[in-house]
């Protein structure tokens, strides 16, 4: 039995249903991120998880234990806030021991926590500060130490980064993978966030409209999504109307180009009409080597972004756009000049 | 052009201000210099030295002082809970309770008195009136009625200034009991609510007649009528003092307003 089990739980809110049925193993030491848009229900589950919402149907158990109907304050997990929730009255020191003190733990085990807890965090030097004396990082920083000071079983990451800047955001999220690591804990993150999820996971589900869209790992799911949602809602994807020309051969027809992929074709016949997805980095200029895709394309747009090169060319009513990377000894394409494409063929997807 | 008309604004707030502080001071020093002048052809404070050795001034002053205190506390016990409740839970409550807190300011207090005799009275199922101690009780629960829209009113503003439900989930998950929360992380950080609440309802109290006379108890409002009545200098000191208790509430009020640790979390 895995670790963090939670079996066909459901959450309705009078007429609206949240969560529908919604199933999930989860491994000792695993970090897995619910990512998905705005009232997807990431949030739901893991309020469900921390013991706030009661599921309508369904089970969780953790390490063994039913926890499906244990208040929050006995279930033992670790939670992390986006707006941080740390108590305004108290200093970071006192924050940090505030569920060691709950528990009735001895004053010098406190202390010994607190400091150990603090070191971790790297923030030994502002034991003494209130949360409005530091800055969003820090004050989250403490945050994380707050949730591991009492050992949970299960740390539970609400958007704990959405409120940081940018670089803030990135350095944070590191450390917090270094920590669950070295903690082994774990650990269940929720996110809109997609370059946060592929960064951080081991596995993501990818959520929408209360419903799994796709569990996996993060190269699983950008890769391969499965779902129309998937490919849409992760990175960047070209969208190609075509029809089915051999199913056996995998051949599909674009305006006056033929694709082939290598991916199955089982669900679709001949002459049916599909949706390919290119992923934009899976194009290369020029036909390339082996077997691939090769396209005659005209450029309409190049877009220099820094370290990538986006290029937005037509294949006939189609628009395809390719990533390269910046190379300032590349020679780019300029607007209206026909362009040789190459795709491998294992990159056309092809979506139900 | 535009300086011009700025100097012009400022001159006209400068002189509806102080036709204001006219209209509020001209009075006060009126009855202050009048609350001099009890000894012929000096100004002493006398009817002050009258007053203080008063022996009902001291039993009066402190039996509205220990009413206040039991009203505040009573009032404390009663509305932060309830409050902080309808925060959390019941936010969509939060317009009713605003305007059941607001009635006592629309039902005049004789009314609310005349309630209890009715319903409290020495025949009835709850004989409240029929002893001291109980009526005391009574008393206490008649002005923790009529503070209600002050000491509602400032917790319910200092509620708004925390993240109340992500903190009570915070301090939740890491094992507190909602005695806990309440005591170790609302309380705390609405502290100058509380006191703000707490120093209107003493100023609310301390000079309230309707309610202690008709319910014949020996508070100070009583007692200021009582003189008011019968004395000529001595009431116009008694009003000095009632401002000065007042304006020391207001005072600490401002003190307390400024909690030098809590910051709003959002």
């Amino acid at each position: 039995m895995a670790f963090l089990e939670i079996s066909h739980i459901q959450k309705r809110f009078a007429e609206h249903t949240a969560v529908h049925d919604f199933s999930l193993s989860i491994d000792k030491g695993e970090f897995i991120t619910f990512l998905g848009p705005s009232g997807c229900g990431k949030t739901t589950i893991l309020r469900m998880l921390a013991g706030f919402e009661a599921p309508s149907v369904g089970s969780i158990v953790f390490d063994g234990k039913d926890v499906t109907h244990v208040p929050t304050n006995q279930r033992n997990v670790g939670m992390v806030f986006q707006s941080y929730a740390l108590f305004p009255n108290m200093t970071v020191a006192q924050n940090i021991g505030f569920g060691l003190k709950v528990a009735k733990a001895s004053a010098s085990e406190i202390d010994t926590r607190v400091k150990e807890m603090l070191s971790l965090i790297k923030l030994d030097a502002l034991a003494d500060r209130y949360p409005w004396q530091m800055s969003g990082g820090q004050q989250q920083r403490v945050a994380l130490a707050r949730a591991l000071a009492n050992r949970p079983k299960v740390l539970l990451l609400d958007e704990p980064l959405s409120a940081l800047d940018a670089k803030i955001r990135i350095s944070l999220r590191e450390e917090i993978r270094e920590l669950q690591r070295a903690l082994n804990i774990t650990t269940v993150f929720v996110t809109h966030d997609q370059e946060e999820a592929l960064s951080i996971s081991d596995r993501i589900v990818v959520l929408n409209e209360g419903r799994v869209e796709q569990t996996g790992a993060p190269s699983e799911i950008y890769n391969f999504p499965r779902t129309r949602f998937v490919a849409s809602f992760i990175g960047t994807l070209n969208h190609l109307q075509g029809q089915v020309v051999d199913t056996a051969t995998g051949q599909i027809r674009v305006g006056e180009h033929t694709l082939v992929t290598s991916n199955p074709l089982d669900d679709l016949k001949n002459g049916q009409t599909c949706t390919l997805a290119i992923r934009p980095e899976a194009i290369t200029m020029g036909p390339g080597s082996g077997q691939r895709n090769t396209l005659q394309a005209v450029v309409d747009e190049v877009s220099f972004l820094g370290s990538i090169v986006r290029i937005r060319t037509h294949l006939g009513a189609e628009v395809l756009s390719m990533d390269v990377f910046n190379d300032p000894n590349q020679k780019l394409p300029a607007r209206g000049d026909s362009v040789t494409l190459g795709c491998a063929l294992e990159n056309v997807l092809v979506l139900a | 052009m535009s300086t011009h008309t700025a100097k012009e604004s400022r001159l006209g707030a400068w002189i509806a201000m102080a036709i204001g502080c006219t209209y509020f001071l001209l009075p006060l020093i009126a009855t202050f210099e009048f609350s001099l002048r009890m000894k012929r052809g000096e100004y002493s404070f006398e009817a002050y030295k009258v007053v203080f050795e008063d022996p009902q001034f001291q039993a009066t002053f402190g039996y509205s002082i220990v009413m206040a205190i039991a009203t505040i506390v009573v009032g404390v016990l009663l509305v932060v809970p309830t409050a902080y409740w309808v925060h959390l839970r019941m936010p969509k409550l939060r317009p009713l309770v605003e305007f059941i807190t607001l009635l006592p300011l629309v039902i005049p207090a004789i009314v609310i008195v005349f309630g209890y005799l009715r319903m409290y009275n020495s025949s009835s199922f709850i004989p409240l009136t029929g002893s001291e101690r109980a009526t005391d009780f009574l008393l206490v629960c008649s002005y923790v009625t009529l503070s209600l829209p002050y000491m509602y009113r400032s917790v319910d503003t200092g509620l708004r200034t925390i993240d109340v439900r992500t903190l009570t989930e915070a301090a939740e998950v890491l094992g507190a009991k909602r005695a806990t929360i309440l005591l170790q992380v609302i309380f705390p950080n609405i502290t100058s609510a509380i006191l703000s609440g707490a120093f209107l309802t003493f100023a609310v109290v301390i000079g309230e007649f309707t309610m202690a006379a008709l319910l014949d108890r020996p508070a100070f409002g009583p007692y200021l009528q009582l003189i008011g009545a019968n004395r000529a200098y001595e009431p116009s000191a008694l009003a000095v003092i009632a401002f000065i208790v007042t304006w020391a509430s207001m005072g600490l009020i401002n003190v307390f307003g400024s909690n030098k640790h809590a910051r709003p979390t959002r």
